[in-house]
């Protein structure tokens, strides 16, 4: 039997399948403008590349800012559950995980079933989130997948102070117009949005060991602040980004089991 | 996709309750014709005094709910914050200056006032806001101070407010030019008592599983208790509808559909999002069947004495919930969970409403410890709907309420 699992966020758009238990693969595209197009298209490329046929797929389960636009799934399900739920499908061990999407940032403790215990969410605001990230890149007119890299090249890491996004960015251009180093300014950057993640982790007091998923774990910039910031090692698997859509999917599986 | 919810039995007590509210609001917008004067008093006031001197009281917070819930907040709150007020300021405060000014809201505006009664036992902010009132209107204004009792009530602040009590009853004769009746006082006293303990009960009756009614008819509910105790139209509303109550338990009509799981809720209510909130829950088989805000209003009954009211009404008013420390506030809702077999605890972080929201995190980490039930907690505003992110509410909601079901918590079949 094979189960999809589909995750629409803020900025991309994730699907997985799994069969008897195990991972077939993933997709990943842009979520653009409309949700709705992004959650068929998704799928319709995962099936491509794994080669199935949308009618062996027995149950979907969608996650994400976007879970409601997906029409063809069976259920919707937060990604709160969907991350515990992936997390411990890759790894049974963890018991707490870090999510770091484009618009909010979670911290999520596990019991040793694998359910969520207990978790906190960012605020409404986007400070430490993917969004905060992508804002600054823009300014320093770097990438996104260029971030990690050039934090790893600071001395010494630039003081943000502004936890607001707007007021970071005035700070950022007015650091740019000091000729601070951009490497120094990245770090700061990093060093800013993990200290609000941090917050969250520490408000469940998570428990070790401790997985990093969402886009922003790609950023190995942000990991290592995040592990300086809480004083352990966070795991960071092949397939963070794509956690949540996985969770999806073994909670379809769990959906027909029933 | 969670089940959509069916419509249950209508409380119908509900209809009776809007005319009354209407009454109350006519009389009161109509007093200077009828040569009544009104006072203006927060909702944490004593009010019964003004009642034995026959004056009417108006309570810009009770208006304050009724902006939010006729979702006309976000454009007062703009229009005050236009004149200067920071959106920092509570949404009651922001909203009723921008009232006075504009006459906006759903009554174009509140009666004008006589005199302003300030208690501060529910905050700091009403100081500051009743006297940009005072200043407004140009009417005198009187300030009731009750120091926070942080770990009990002392002898000090017995005399302290005993001796305030005396000046208010002072301050009214002064505005009147007439004597204070002692006798009608205690008869008023009484009948406040009545109401209280008859609201009271009524919140009670919502520990029988399945719950007849839920939070969000004791928000509805709630507007007389504030607004008309210490009068027999609220004591004969409530007998009536504890009565209509008593009679949903016996033929098991519930607040919601196929009740599973029994939360508690602790806060203002989201006035412009009761709707919406109470779908959302009711999605889950979840009922709100109580919470720390309406309950506020007959909390103290423990401290009144019924033959020496006047006397006793000192302490009472001292004691609400938002005036004590922080530990007997988290004991109060643990209380609460268990009376009401609570399977969970929503927190309204309410930007708006410090002293409610200070010390939430504290009372989250108490009730985990001694209940360990499982405690949301939900940033947003009960007026400003700029405070208010429904995608983000609505995860957050939807996330707590798959621990709730995972914790099994819920009695009923369907057990995931
Ligand atoms: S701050 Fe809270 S207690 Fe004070 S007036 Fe506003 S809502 Fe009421």
């Amino acid at each position: 039997m094979m189960y999809a699992g589909i995750d629409i966020g803020s900025n991309t758009a994730k699907a997985a399948v799994i069969k008897d238990g195990q991972l077939l693969g993933t997709q990943v595209i842009p979520t653009g403008y409309n949700p709705v197009t992004a959650g068929i298209k998704v799928f319709d490329l995962l099936l491509e590349k794994t080669a199935q046929v949308k009618t062996e797929i027995a149950a979907i389960v969608a996650t994400g800012y976007g879970r409601a636009s997906v029409e063809f799934a069976d259920k919707a399900m937060t990604e709160i559950i969907c991350h515990a739920t992936g997390a411990y499908f890759m790894n049974p061990t963890i018991r707490g995980i870090i999510d770091v999407g484009g618009q909010d940032s979670k911290a999520i403790l596990l019991d040793t079933s694998g359910r969520v215990e207990n978790f906190a969410m960012n605020d409404k605001c986007a400070a430490g989130t993917g969004r905060f990230l992508e804002v600054m890149a823009n300014t320093l007119e770097v990438t996104l997948d260029q971030l990690g890299n050039f934090s790893r090249r600071a001395d010494t890491p630039s003081k943000i102070s502004s936890i607001c996004t707007v007021f970071a960015e005035s700070e950022v251009i007015s650091m740019i117009a000091n000729q601070q180093r951009r490497e120094n300014i990245i770090a700061g950057l990093h060093e800013s949005a993990a200290a609000r993640v941090a917050i969250l982790a520490n408000k469940i007091n998570i428990r070790e060991p401790v997985m990093m998923t969402g886009g922003v774990a790609k950023n190995s910039g942000m990991v290592t602040a995040l592990e300086n910031r809480l004083g352990f090692e966070l795991l960071v698997g092949e397939l963070a980004q794509e956690n949540g859509a996985i969770g999806a999917a073994v909670l379809a599986s769990n959906l027909s089991n029933k | 996709m969670p089940d959509t919810p069916l419509e249950t039995k209508k409380i119908t007590a509900a209809k009776k309750m809007r005319e009354l509210m209407t009454h109350y609001y006519i009389d009161a917008l109509s007093a200077s014709q009828n040569n009544k004067q009104v006072a203006w008093i927060t909702s944490g006031g004593p009010v019964e005094p003004l009642l034995a001197m026959d004056i009417i009281p108006v309570y810009p917070e009770n208006h304050g709910a009724m902006i939010g819930a006729a979702k006309m907040g976000e454009n007062l709150c703009e229009k005050a914050e236009n004149m200067g007020y920071s959106s920092d300021l509570c949404a009651y405060a922001r909203a009723d200056i921008a009232c006075s000014v504009f006459k906006g809201g759903p009554l174009g505006g509140l009666p004008k006032p006589d005199m302003l009664i300030c208690c501060n036992n529910i905050c700091g902010t009403v100081l500051k806001w009743y006297e940009v009132q005072a200043r407004f209107y140009n009417v005198p204004l009187f300030i009731l101070d009750t120091p926070v009792c942080h770990t009990g009530y002392t002898a000090e602040i017995a005399r302290y407010v005993q001796a305030q009590v005396d000046e208010y009853i002072a301050f009214l004769e002064t505005l009147t030019k007439r004597k204070f009746n002692r006798d009608k006082m205690a008869r008023i006293g009484k009948l406040s008592i009545d109401a209280q303990r008859l609201w009271q009960k009524v919140l009670n009756t919502t520990a029988h599983k399945p719950s007849p009614m839920s939070a969000f008819d004791a928000f509805f509910f709630l507007a007389l208790i504030v607004t008309l105790r210490g009068t027999q139209i609220a004591v004969d509303f409530y007998t009536d509808l504890l009565a209509e109550m008593e009679e949903r338990i016996k033929n098991n009509i519930s607040s919601i559909p196929n009740e599973r799981y029994r939360l508690l809720w602790d806060n203002l209510p989201i006035w412009y999002q009761l709707k919406w909130m109470s779908g959302k829950f009711s999605e889950h088989h979840a009922c709100l069947v109580a919470d720390t805000y309406t309950s506020a209003w007959c909390g103290t009954l423990d401290y009144i004495d019924e033959h020496h009211y006047l006397d006793s009404m000192a302490q009472a008013y001292t004691r609400i919930y938002l005036n004590i420390g922080v530990d007997q506030m988290a004991d109060q809702v643990i209380d609460m969970v268990r009376w009401y077999a609570a399977d969970g605890l929503v927190m309204h972080s309410n930007r708006s409403c410090k002293p409610y929201s200070f010390g939430q995190m504290d009372i989250m980490r108490i009730v985990r410890e001694k209940t360990n039930i499982p405690v949301l907690m939900i940033e947003a505003d009960m007026v400003d709907p700029g405070n208010f992110s429904q995608s983000q509410v609505e995860t957050r909601i939807d996330a707590f309420m798959e621990i709730v079901k995972h914790r099994g918590h819920g009695y009923d079949v369907c057990r995931h």
